[in-house]
């Protein structure tokens, strides 16, 4: 009996966990140790220059300030709309609920340089819509939005789902019996919802506020369109300027400038686990969910006023964009004779970065989302079926890179990648592969996170009377847990892709001639002016993004629960 | 077909003992029960058996290749044995056909081998015509049979059966005993069988190994067992038998010896090697007991409660004298005594236990 040991299942087993914690630290811990030693050693020399010239320039602490301050107040306003709606949408019988979370939750998808833009086009003196109903301002006045209220209010509307989502996933899990005791107790409504609901929610509220106040802090598509032409500078885009207009020379001052906002990110994060730690919030009982309340004859009102909620967020920015794409140039009237399809033509078939920008942002999405389902399928059967101290580090550092701001893993990447590869000789910089590393790296978590869920539902004797059967493990993995998993996969991968569609953060510092995606073509024809080529491709972006979202609907039952956020 | 030795296999998690110094010979082709409470080690046993554990300290053989001990750990792809999980672990993604087959792709067997025994197998469990159904088409029952050809179509030298009954009700259990009962006749093979329940041990095996905390009280046929239980914990567990305290007065030395209870004579079984004892400890069955005239010999008791138990009464009593020795009985229909009424018991057998061996 050769081989009786089993030496080969052993190295099956080893070698594949080994190669996982090597990509894993490939992904995110070599850049972000390397962003690190470049604020303390640039270019390898021990040197507190640039940390110096930062620390001291009045510029990154007027960046730092309107970061905090369009953050904070950003997650002051997602907060207020995404926990009143999550309280609503759980708590009551309001009617058509399905749809209202899918229209709610459709501005988290879009991505937030086609949100500033939408709304740009709703406000302004050139609004398409307002010229229509002759309520435009006058010509030569500012539009509101480039203003520092404008950029919170933006980022408000655009993070209000994660607050709800994260809220209304506790509610779901709220015991009937807690409220029902209040009601037998005879408390009104009211006063269950301030002593019992909102006391037991305070963990998904305060990580709602936390993840909400990192995106937040993290965004660049809002600032960039918002803040850039009023000069109102946040971190991430004071770094954009900076390496735009100076190049890689300043990489060493960009690095400084995206570990502070780093810092600022776990900060947050820290803050987070702090006031969650200091009482024990768990809920002993389990049970069905709760009964909804009834609004009686409020539910008429209520009703009402969510839906001029979406219509305000939703349907009016995006009408306005549409408008704007239809007519020949910025500033004219859209009437039955000046409606023309001519930008759609001139985004889809003649301007040459557009068309590439398609095939580029598609690519990389797709290629993303299989990379990553092939690598968080066997990373999440280590965490979940054979943790360790080991396996634990592992999964903090595949969360890294998505935790923090995107401009700390671009510059990260950066500097990883402008020096050619040793061995190889090539370098990755200014190509499309360095995008495509930052896609892997900073959206493995979409995908890691509905697989582990995955195989949390997964019935180990599943894999184990496979094993009893013979089959090593890369066969298991092959023939019997991807089937299985591939619904919570397939769910993540759909996630993954949409994100990456809409990205921009991460290829505005990345991109180069022939590597331009989609977000990055719709950026560059804003600054340049051209708002009706922008809007049309924007639409183009937001249709593609709508009909996946509706496809994953039809698809009901294949894809696996809960992964999907706008699906009730 | 093989043998199975488990020699001295001790198993923690932290501080808890889940296997405790468990040794078990388990002869080739035989039906080896594994019988025991939840929590007792039972389903340890089954992991290290499988290897899906690492065993802490002894060993355990298959065949004559050490499969596990603490230099050696074979792989449970490599065990070559088969299992049937309590939750039949069939793939919902593949057909019953490729639930069967899938053993013997692994080990590489061709078409049309490999369909050849896969319809054997299945016409083994009486399935045929169901290869191209999905498990989730199919009855708990008809599931079981294909976990059973799934495990069975590699031809395992040794299968483990985890609860395989568990999660079947009443009437389909009993169906499925017999086809066990018959599956092992006809295949020959070593099967260990884990179950909670004794009387599915005493309707299967050929022996019963009974635990309890981690440890291997008795090893013995079901018969054995119920007659001459080694320790109080078994005699306690198996056909809840009464343990009662007496004196040997005088052995034969042929097994059989002279005893008193609550200074009442009776005469029961016993070890060959009993000595006679001033302290002892007897293991009393329900049918052991018989009400008698209130003159006759006997121990006088009072009555508890009476339960209705369909056609009979189980009856709970304690003894006058000794109010705090229990001891319990059926009694057919009709019958009239309110609790607290007096009942005089003959004791017609009993077994003494072996005093413990100190190691």
């Amino acid at each position: 009996m050769t081989d009786a040991a089993g030496w080969r299942e052993r190295f099956e087993d080893t070698a594949l966990l080994w190669g996982l914690v090597g990509i894993v630290a490939i992904l995110s811990v070599l850049p972000l140790a390397r962003l690190l030693l470049e604020g303390i050693a640039p270019n390898g020399q021990f040197s507190t220059a640039a940390l110096t010239h930062v620390l001291s320039s009045p510029t990154t602490w007027t960046a730092t300030q309107h970061s905090l301050i369009t953050a904070f107040g950003g997650t002051v306003v997602a907060v207020v709309i995404g926990s009143v709606v999550a309280l609503i949408v759980a708590l009551t019988d309001i009617r058509a609920r399905n749809a209202f979370v899918f229209c709610f939750v459709l501005p988290l998808m879009i991505a937030p340089q086609v949100v500033a833009l939408a709304w740009l086009q709703l406000f302004g003196p050139s609004s398409t819509l307002l010229k229509m109903i002759g309520m435009a301002p006058a010509m030569g006045s500012r539009n509101p939005l480039y203003s520092p209220e404008g950029i919170i209010a933006l980022l408000g509307v655009q993070y209000s789902p994660l607050v709800f989502l994260t809220l209304r996933a506790g509610l779901r899990t709220l015991p009937q019996e807690l409220v029902e005791a209040g009601l037998a107790a005879g408390a009104g409504p009211l006063k269950i919802l301030r002593t019992i609901v909102l006391p037991l929610m305070t963990p998904p509220l305060v990580a709602g506020i936390a993840l909400c106040f990192v995106s937040c802090l993290g965004n660049f598509g809002i600032p960039a369109f918002l803040g850039i032409p009023g000069n109102y500078l946040v971190l991430p885009t004071l770094i954009y300027q900076r390496l735009a207009g100076l190049g890689p020379s300043v990489l060493s001052e960009v690095a400084v400038l995206s570990v502070l906002i780093g810092i600022i990110a776990v900060g947050g994060i820290f803050l987070q686990d702090l006031m969650l730690r200091r009482r024990d919030f768990r809920i002993t009982t389990t049970s069905n969910a709760m009964r909804p309340f009834e609004l009686a004859r409020w539910r008429g009102p209520v009703e009402a006023a969510l839906w001029t909620l979406t219509v305000v967020v939703l349907v009016l920015p995006l009408l306005a964009l549409v408008l704007t794409s239809l007519v020949p140039a910025i500033g004219v009237p859209l009437t039955g004779t000046s409606a023309t399809l001519a930008n759609y033509d001139y985004v889809l078939f003649e301007h040459a970065a557009a068309k590439r920008a398609f095939v580029n942002s598609f690519g990389m999405s797709a290629t993303a989302a299989v990379v990553i389902v092939l690598i968080a399928v066997p990373l999440a059967y280590f965490l979940v079926w054979r943790r360790s101290r080991l396996l634990r580090i592992l999964n903090l550092a595949a969360e890294m890179p998505y935790a923090l701001p995107g401009v700390v893993l671009a510059i990260a990447a950066i500097l990883v990648f402008l020096k050619p590869l040793p061995l190889l000789g090539i370098s990755l910089y200014n190509t499309i592969w360095i995008i495509l590393f930052c896609y892997i790296a900073r959206f493995l978590v979409l995908g890691l996170r509905p697989v582990i869920s995955g195989y949390y539902q997964l019935d180990r004797t599943l894999e184990e009377a496979a094993q009893i059967a013979g089959a090593r493990l890369l066969r298991r993995l092959r023939t019997v847990i991807l089937p299985l998993i591939a619904p919570a996969a397939t769910a993540g991968a759909l996630l993954i892709f949409l994100t990456a569609f809409n990205e921009l953060t991460v290829s505005a510092l990345l991109w180069s001639s022939g590597t331009e995606t989609l977000g990055v073509v719709v950026f560059s024809f804003q600054q340049g002016g051209d708002s009706t080529y922008a809007s049309a491709l924007a639409v183009l972006t937001v249709a593609v993004t709508i009909a996946l979202m509706l496809a994953t609907l039809l698809t009901s039952g294949k894809l696996a629960q809960g992964v999907l956020p706008w699906r009730g | 077909m093989a043998r199975l030795t488990i020699d001295r296999v001790t198993k923690a998690y932290g501080a808890f003992r889940a296997l405790d110094d468990v040794s078990l010979e388990v002869r080739d082709g035989e039906f080896m029960a594994i019988l025991g409470a939840s929590g007792c080690g039972k389903t340890t046993l089954l992991r290290q058996i499988a290897g899906f554990d690492k065993v802490d300290a002894g060993r355990i053989v298959i065949g004559d290749t050490v499969v596990s001990s603490t230099e050696r750990h074979i792989p449970p792809e490599r065990r070559r044995i088969g299992i049937v999980f309590q939750s039949y672990a069939l793939w919902p993604h593949m057909t019953v056909a490729e639930n069967v087959a899938y053993g013997l792709t692994v080990a590489g067997v061709k078409e049309p081998e490999r369909a050849r025994r896969v319809a054997a197998a299945l016409t083994l469990v009486e399935l045929d015509g169901f290869a191209g159904r999905r498990p989730a088409a199919l009855s708990g029952g008809q599931r079981q049979r294909v976990a059973l050809a799934r495990c069975l179509v590699t031809e395992p030298s040794l299968v483990l059966l985890d609860e395989p009954l568990a999660n079947l009700d009443v009437h389909l259990r009993a169906a499925m005993e017999d086809e066990f009962a018959r599956f092992h006749k006809r295949t020959g093979t070593t099967m260990v069988y884990i179950t909670h329940d004794q009387a599915e041990a005493m309707a299967l095996a050929d022996r019963i190994a009974v635990m309890d905390r981690g440890r291997l009280l008795q090893v013995a046929t079901p018969s054995q067992l119920y007659r001459e239980p080694a320790d109080e914990t078994v005699a306690n567990f198996i056909g809840e038998g009464m343990i009662v305290p007496v004196e040997v007065t005088s052995v034969d030395g042929d097994g059989t010896c002279w005893t008193a209870v609550v200074g009442h004579a009776v005469p029961m079984r016993c070890a060959k090697a009993q000595t006679p004892a001033k302290v002892a400890r007897a293991c009393l069955r329900a049918s052991d007991l018989r009400i008698v005239d209130a003159t006759g010999p006997g121990v006088r008791v009072r009555v508890d409660r009476a339960i209705y138990q369909g056609g009979f009464f189980r009856l709970e009593t304690h003894v006058e004298a000794k109010p705090e020795l229990l001891l319990h009985l059926t009694a057919p229909e009709p019958f009239q005594f309110a609790p607290g009424a007096a009942l005089q018991l003959q004791i017609a057998d009993g077994w003494v236990i072996p005093a413990a061996t100190k190691d």
